[in-house]
């Protein structure tokens, strides 16, 4: 070697072309464009709330089939009126059969004067939403909509409005977008999502147990760990044609209720809440089993040692010892497998969510919608009313795996901080 | 672990006492049915997910045969021909696979850079702040059910595509809102799978490229990107076999009826989209609509299946590098 | 990161005629609150081996690394005081990080070689920075002065990860120098490796000692006794800071050191 080349510094100088402006130029574009790619995915997100809040609220245009203020008797407006005097006004503007029908439910007499009144604007005053517009337009167009609304749609009122209210949590599906909600959804989705944390959460902990604590490394044991991570990759639309070929069709007797004599009478087929619970319980089986086995993994082998040092069996351990020590991991794992259960559509619609149900599910044999059926429903309706219900329902499905999600990252905390 | 804990602390000592032979004494096994019982329940809970997938290969595939056994349609037929009519007895898959190669194609398309850009920039470039405040929003977009996401494509990228390129070429349902909707639904999938390729790269290698005098972009381009490639092979295939098993969104957006097209701004059904939209009407048992739709389910099904052991095989050459 | 940095030398350097390489000037570096390395003034001779000893968690590898600003890779470390490199302060604001470590390179405790090639190894520094020359020409050159040459001459294009330690560790070697540094910063070189790979090593620091300054740390203090021409001794002090407790030729530290802490530490009396 010579020493001329090795020079540290006076050869190394001549032949290096580092050439740095150059390179951080490069960095610099790169760099951009990382952060730009970044910035696109929060964009996204922001989009995807923007487009659901945008359409949660805003004008309606509102035509009433007869004026409230035409019903006013003597003066005093149509929300002051006693008992009588809105069951006149029914009287006056119903047929005699509807009347009678109405009667027949409930006694005109036995109806409290809310009931009578909420009746009258129902079946009388009949008012329509003639035209929506969303959230911006309603702040940024005021002037041309009030212009357009005179124009159009002489007589209705521009009104400002939340779809998401009270009475559209409490009101159950119906078909005019004035006075449907989501109860039956909501009720649907927690009664499916019952059956499917019975089923699941205690099969899916045993199967986490069986293959930390007991299985043996053997070919079966590989294969069923192979087999549970292939299982988290298949379609969800493939475990809905499971579902219809084992629970609602092949199992229809027990999944109807027939065998129980619990059937519903109105459908008797395997169409059911509990047909629904089971699929998804079949879903998110190896997603819990997964993030079970890393909970159980977690737990330090000295509490194990410890416990079998003083004679415990293995049983008594994992029961006293190793559980107890997963358990937050393993709920964690949990709620966020069951967060991905409430938000399966696929699979339910391929096992045959009822599209419009206005009966309050009763039980695992009732048929069923659930909130994102719901969703998918009313997206998929032409009128733009139905837009708006499908917003609503997205921001209480969004708020209810919002409080999913954060009780799970409160216990993730919690959990992390004792570790 | 646990095992080999319990065959030295129990197991073995008992086995050398159990001898019939002996007389009894303390250290004599004792029988524990509660024991037995609990642990054959939960090695039943184990086989449980052997089942699950025998069943869905059971039904998918006798179903499948129902199918193919119908003198209507032939397996040629279906795999050769390019036109899906059950209501004339035309069963040919490929409307169908091509709409789900051109949405899956279009969600790459977004997810793939976008999602190994974020990857990168989370993994090399980002403080911890901006880590802790960006992770969670690549966790919400992850958990965000999928219906959302076709109720998105339709009042927003769809109007926002017509107005970018006109109301008479893209058609309200289309391919392509339902594809980029669709990349940005798989975004996190590949980020995140990413971004725990590149962070198991060794700390040592970037310390060794940096000591060489090497810039952060080299680093990460040069070094860290070409060590973590299989993983992020892996998550490319990953997302794949997710946008091919997508079914809301498609089923929302991307239109109702088989199209064999190659345009995206046309309306045309995934072979999700179709499963989806035949089921969800009224349906009759041992159909030929109803077993066509198995036979869909097949296909679906082994092209996931494949993609997802292709990654798991990666995955594992992976592993074997740095473990 | 989007500061547009000056190079910290001229085009033309001075050779490096100067008796000291590297200067620390009342230097301390912080990992967040924590002070883990506390005003070392310390002046490093010009082509000469030094060698950095010192019980665990002296501070000694922080010291090695703020040569080379490689300490700010870690979010919350950041020094003050000065390092002077031919004049210069490699922390003022206008230096650029990647222009001090082309010149100021390091070898590391673990061999870390790329997973490449060995030959893409060798050159990968090169490339980057641009080197102008007959590449294959450099890779065999920096090869050789790392004794490496025979071994791997006719496997260049086999993965380094191949290599036994001691091989992939000269490699690193070899890296290092590929780029033609003016310091090279070694940070427990041997301690993963045998005797009989240390000891090449060890020889192959002498030898390169003849062309480049070498600064070294080791938990061995063998090793310091036999292949270095100076040495640093650290400790802790009261605030679990390192500091410099006795600097001088390395015959001197081990034979008559003028404290009683080095004493204690190279007489094996200390923890």
């Amino acid at each position: 070697m010579s020493a001329e080349t090795n020079g540290p510094l006076g050869g190394a100088e001549q032949t290096f072309d580092a050439g740095l402006p150059q390179r951080k130029r490069v960095a610099v574009a790169w760099h951009t464009l990382f952060l730009a790619s970044t910035i696109i995915g929060v964009i996204a997100l922001t989009a995807l709330l923007y487009t659901v809040i945008n359409q949660s609220f805003g004008l309606v245009a509102v035509q009433n089939r007869i004026e409230p203020a035409s019903l006013a008797v003597d003066g005093v407006p149509l929300a002051q009126l006693t008992q009588e005097q809105y069951v006149a006004i029914l009287q006056a503007n119903l047929s005699p059969g509807v009347f009678r029908r109405y009667d027949s439910e409930q006694p005109f007499t036995e109806r409290s004067r809310e009931n009578l009144y909420a009746l009258v604007l129902e079946r009388v005053v009949q008012p329509r939403y003639v035209k929506t517009w969303p959230l911006i337009a309603a702040f940024f167009d005021r002037a041309a909509i009030e212009t357009e609304v005179a124009r159009d749609f002489p007589g209705a009122k521009l009104v400002f409005r939340s779809w998401v209210t009270p009475d559209f949590l409490r009101s159950p599906q119906a078909s005019a977008p004035e006075l449907a909600g989501v109860r039956t959804a909501i009720l649907g989705s927690l009664w499916t999502i019952l059956i499917t944390i019975l089923t699941a959460l205690p099969i899916g902990v045993g199967a986490a147990i069986y293959l930390e604590e007991y299985a043996r490394a053997s070919w079966a044991t590989r294969l069923i760990r192979t087999n549970i991570t292939n299982l988290a990759g298949v379609p969800s639309i493939i475990y809905g044609m499971l579902g219809l070929a084992i629970f609602v069709r092949g199992a229809e007797a027990l999944t109807s209720g027939a065998a129980f004599g619990l059937a519903d009478p109105t459908t008797a087929n395997g169409r059911t809440i509990l047909s629904a619970g089971l699929t998804l319980a079949l879903l998110i089986l190896p997603l819990l089993i997964i993030n079970a086995q890393e909970a159980i993994r977690a737990v330090p082998r000295s509490l194990r040692q410890a416990s079998y040092g003083l004679g415990a069996t293995q049983w008594q351990t994992i029961w006293r010892h190793v559980l107890p020590s997963a358990l937050p991991g393993i709920l964690t794992g949990t709620i966020l497998a069951i967060s991905r259960a409430i938000g399966e559509t696929a699979p339910l619609v391929v096992i045959g969510a009822s599209t419009f149900i206005v009966v309050d599910p009763n039980g695992p044999f009732a048929k069923f919608t659930t909130l994102p059926i719901q969703i998918y429903q009313w997206t998929s309706r032409p009128q733009p009313q139905f837009r708006n219900l499908a917003a609503a329902a997205i921001l209480v499905l969004l708020a209810l795996l919002l409080t999913m999600n954060t009780s799970a990252v409160l216990l993730r905390n919690r959990y992390s901080r004792r570790a | 672990m646990g095992v080999g804990m319990t065959a030295a602390a129990a197991g073995t000592p008992e086995a050398r006492a159990s001898h019939e032979a002996r007389p009894a004494h303390p250290l004599q096994r004792r029988r524990r049915p509660g024991e037995a019982l609990i642990q054959g329940f939960l090695a039943f809970c184990g086989v449980i997910s052997i089942f699950t997938t025998l069943g869905i290969v059971f039904v998918l595939g006798r179903e499948s045969l129902l199918f193919f056994s119908k003198p209507e349609v032939t397996l040629a037929e279906f795999l050769l021909t390019t036109h899906w009519q059950p209501a004339v007895g035309e069963f040919g898959i490929w409307p169908l696979v091509s709409a789900t190669v051109l949405t899956s194609l279009m969600a790459m398309l977004v997810a793939l850079p976008l999602g190994l850009a974020v990857a990168i920039y989370l993994s090399e470039y980002a403080s911890a702040r901006a880590r802790n405040l960006l992770k969670p929003i690549m966790e919400v977009l992850a958990g965000i059910p999928t219906v959302v996401y076709g109720y998105f494509a339709l009042t927003f990228m769809t109007p926002t595509l017509r107005t970018i390129f006109g109301a008479n070429v893209v058609e309200i349902y289309n391919t392509a809102s339902a594809g980029l909707v669709m990349g940005i639904l798989i975004l996190p999938l590949v980020s995140s799978m990413s971004e725990d390729a590149l962070s198991a790269v060794p700390r040592s290698l970037r310390e060794a490229a940096y000591g060489l005098g090497a810039t952060r972009l080299e680093v990460a381009l040069k070094i860290v990107l070409p060590a973590a490639l299989s993983g992020l092979a892996a998550a490319v295939i990953v997302a794949i076999s997710r946008a091919i098993g997508e079914t809301m969104i498609v089923a929302i957006a991307a239109g109702a009826g088989p199209n064999f097209t190659l345009n995206p701004f046309k309306a045309a059904e995934t072979m999700t989209g179709h499963i989806v939209r035949i089921s969800g009407g009224d349906l009759s048992y041992d159909s030929l609509d109803y077993d066509s739709l198995f036979a869909i389910g097949m296909l679906l099904f082994l092209m996931t299946l494949g993609l997802n052991l292709i990654s798991q095989r990666v995955v594992r050459r992976f592993r074997e590098v740095y473990e | 990161m989007f500061a547009n940095h000056q190079p910290i030398v001229p085009a033309t350097i001075p050779a490096p005629n100067g008796e000291y390489a590297i200067e620390a000037q009342g230097l301390s570096v912080f990992y967040g609150g924590f002070r883990a390395v506390k005003d070392i003034a310390l002046k490093v001779r010009t082509r000469k081996i030094t060698a950095f000893i010192g019980p665990s968690g002296c501070g000694k590898s922080t010291l090695l690394r703020a040569f080379n600003r490689m300490n700010e890779l870690i979010p919350t470390a950041h020094a003050a005081g000065a390092v002077l490199y031919h004049g210069q302060d490699i922390y003022a604001p206008d230096v650029d990080p990647v222009e001090v470590r082309r010149r100021i390179g390091m070898v590391f405790q673990k061999a870390n070689p790329f997973p490449k090639t060995i030959y893409e190894n060798v050159a990968w520094g090169a490339t980057i920075n641009g080197y102008r020359g007959n590449m294959a020409e450099l890779v065999e050159q920096s090869l050789r002065q790392t004794a490496l040459w025979d071994e791997v001459k006719d496997k260049l294009q086999q993965s380094a990860l191949a290599l036994s330690g001691g091989q992939q560790q000269r490699l690193c070697i070899a890296r290092a120098i590929a780029v033609k540094p003016d310091i090279i910063l070694m940070d427990e070189p041997a301690s993963a490796l045998d005797p009989i790979a240390t000891l090449k090593i060890e020889e192959l620091m002498r030898e390169l000692a003849q062309n480049y300054t070498i600064i070294i740390v080791t938990h061995n203090m063998q090793q310091a006794a036999r292949a270095s021409d100076f040495t640093a001794f650290l400790l802790m002090d009261s605030d679990r800071a390192g500091t410099l407790i006795e600097y001088g030729p390395t015959r001197q530290i081990f034979t008559r050191p003028t404290d009683q802490r080095t004493e204690d530490y190279i007489t094996g009396r200390f923890g």
